[in-house]
């Protein structure tokens, strides 16, 4: 009798072959991974439709072997609710940075989450512009220096750093809200788990699921891959508190979903 | 289906998006246009459609190209504050080669300006209103019969050549009741939307819906595809109305609804004995360049009439026979300031009587 060997560890199949372009010490890598392994997991690959946004999560269409819709900066959400409202038995998810979500696209987030769009939203939360070279976002710590908070974020002018996980866990339309982060093994192994829980709710058709992900960004930090994971856990997690802030999942129950009418789309081979 | 119904344009555009297969509307609030979204979140939930009520006219735009990103016809409306918001979900459509309805129940301006009948949106809808340089089908209804039928050919011009599709109107054509006779949809034959999103479902190749071209030469080869289909939409789908334009000494051209007052006046001048006609484009964008060339050769007059201080004429006069003398009466929108008939027929008679 022959055994046959499963390879311990292997590429998701709903993530493409191939380099991309993110810096290195970059956390994009291993939360595309976890996005796609939920993906793998519930064999949703086929059905599943991304909405890119605007920053260095763009080229979401390059690394998912999923069809996908790019949006306008920070209309992702909005974007997905078109896409979710006509294809209501397909898995729709956004992956959104910080300033894509938490500055020019609050308003989208907020009424996409308060309407309960039946959506997974994954937020990336790496304290700065990553894209247009490490600018102040909303999400940018006190006192740290960006290119645009060259003395430090002064939050007598400029605010305070939003912490979108709690914001949108009192929406009575959010089914689930969790922050976690991808700075540990643990951690990385914890963040995956949630992820999955979130695609869980939309494929049960239990509403509205939002991830955010603390993440690290190296070289807008100007720190070099070990310390920039270190920060994380030293600087952002104080302020940003993993943990699930609503979970609503098991009285959610299923939502009726309809039909998707495509008899007017033609077959591509 | 024949029916004569007595309703109002914007009613009438409505019913005309739902009988051509129109399932999704997404729209926010705006005088004078609310009929539209009221007809909507009306008729469609009983129809098996979608009706949001947006956050924003920003959201509304995305939801719009998000649903014409999965293949199926739907349509954004608002009036102009709101349009502009909407110029940048516009932008991405054509970027993104993705059909939709959008319709602009202009109101007067600049910023918050009046509600009355304004045709002051014309450079923002003809020529191409976002960045980036693109241009967008426009069509220009006249009447309560033409919000429904060329809400229907906007539909079908929008699908077939991946462009985003506008019904350019005011509060006139869309507040106004008069008769309308419902009739059918056809479909003239589409090309099936293989293009579209639905999830790779069997298929090998993902299907991307994207505006974002960064490799060598890739983006100047996508604006050069998008800008050959706006030389075949000049070509293949131009339409105009002419009145009485074989023997006219002098052209009055006007769209919307001041083709409508422009209508009485010709009429007006045609019953002294004068020698004037009317060439009222109906589509805005592809304009019809042509028409008017080939109707100067003969007319050596035309009288642009426009509800702003003039747009309209700029394209007029690009397009005229070198030896044609274009002239303008522009009423800027406000209040009160909608010309009669007899306001038209005597800047008719003045550039008439000049006639040697």
């Amino acid at each position: 009798m022959t055994t046959v060997l499963k390879p311990a560890f292997q590429r998701p199949v709903s993530l493409k072959d191939v380099q991309t372009h993110f810096c290195p010490g970059c956390h994009h890598g291993t939360i595309h991974r976890l996005v796609a392994e939920a993906i793998d997991h519930f064999d949703i690959q086929e059905r599943t439709i991304g909405v890119a946004s605007v920053g260095c999560s763009v080229f979401l269409y390059g690394y998912f072997d999923v069809d996908v819709v790019e949006a306008p900066h920070g209309r992702a959400p909005a974007v997905a609710t078109g896409v979710k409202r006509v294809l209501k038995d397909r898995m729709v998810f956004t992956y959104q940075g910080d300033g894509d979500l938490a500055a020019i696209g609050t308003s989208e987030i907020i009424h996409a989450a308060n309407r309960g769009e039946g959506i997974t939203v994954i937020f990336v939360n790496n304290t700065t512009y990553g894209m247009t070279g490490g600018q102040m976002a909303p999400t940018t710590l006190p006192e740290q220096v960006t290119t645009t908070s060259p003395y430090g974020r002064n939050v007598g002018s400029e605010g305070y750093p939003i912490r979108m996980a709690e914001l949108l866990s009192i929406l009575e339309g959010v089914t689930f809200s969790a922050r976690v982060a991808v700075d540990s093994p643990r951690h990385v192994l914890e963040a995956g788990k949630t992820i999955r829980k979130a695609f869980q709710c939309q494929v049960e058709g239990a509403g509205f699921a939002f991830v955010e992900v603390l993440s690290a960004c190296p070289t807008n930090w100007g720190m070099n891959s070990l310390k920039a994971n270190e920060r994380v856990g030293r600087e952002m997690i104080p302020y940003f508190p993993l943990g699930v802030f609503r979970d609503h999942t098991a009285k959610a129950g299923k939502k009726p979903q309809g039909e998707s009418k495509l008899s007017h789309l033609g077959k591509k081979s | 289906m024949n029916k004569r119904l007595f309703v109002k344009g914007n009613d009438a555009l409505a019913m005309g998006a739902i009988e051509a297969g129109c399932r999704y509307y997404f729209g926010y609030p705006i005088t004078p246009q609310s009929e539209i979204p009221e007809y909507m979140s009306r008729e469609l939930p009983r129809i098996g459609g979608e009706f949001i009520q947006a956050e924003s006219e920003i959201a509304s735009i995305n939801m719009l190209l998000g649903a014409s990103a999965c293949g199926v016809r739907a349509m954004t409306s608002s009036s102009s504050p709101g349009i502009s918001l909407k110029q940048e979900g516009i932008s991405y459509m054509a970027g993104s080669e993705l059909p939709g309805l959008i319709v602009n129940i202009c109101r007067s301006g600049p910023g918050l300006g009046g509600i009355d009948a304004s045709q002051a949106d014309y450079f923002q809808a003809v020529k191409g209103g976002g960045h980036g340089g693109y241009h967008i089908i426009v069509l220009a209804p006249h009447s309560v019969q033409e919000m429904y039928d060329l809400t229907m050919l906007a539909f079908d011009l929008s699908d077939l050549y991946r462009i985003p599709a506008m019904i350019l109107g005011d509060s006139v054509v869309g507040q106004m009741k008069e008769a309308l006779v419902p009739h059918s949809y056809r479909n003239p034959g589409l090309p099936s939307k293989n293009w579209a999103v639905s999830g790779k479902g069997g298929r090998k190749e993902q299907s991307i819906i994207k505006s974002l071209y960064l490799g060598d030469g890739e983006l100047e080869a996508h604006n050069l595809k998008l800008h050959e289909r706006y030389r075949i939409l000049k070509e293949k789908e131009v339409r105009y109305e002419g009145v009485e334009l074989e023997d006219a000494r002098l052209i009055v051209t006007a769209f919307g609804s001041a083709a409508r007052i422009s209508k009485t006046a010709v009429r007006m001048a045609r019953e002294v004995g004068m020698q004037v006609g009317l060439l009222r484009p109906i589509t805005l964008y592809p304009f019809p360049e042509q028409a008017f060339r080939k109707a100067t050769e003969t007319c050596g007059r035309v009288l642009c009439v426009e509800l702003n201080a003039g747009q309209m004429v700029e394209d007029v006069r690009l397009s005229v026979h070198r030896d044609a003398e274009v002239f303008l009466y522009g009423r800027p929108p406000g209040a009160g300031s909608q010309p009669t008939p007899e306001e038209i027929f005597e800047q008719i008679k003045k550039y008439y009587e000049a006639i040697s």
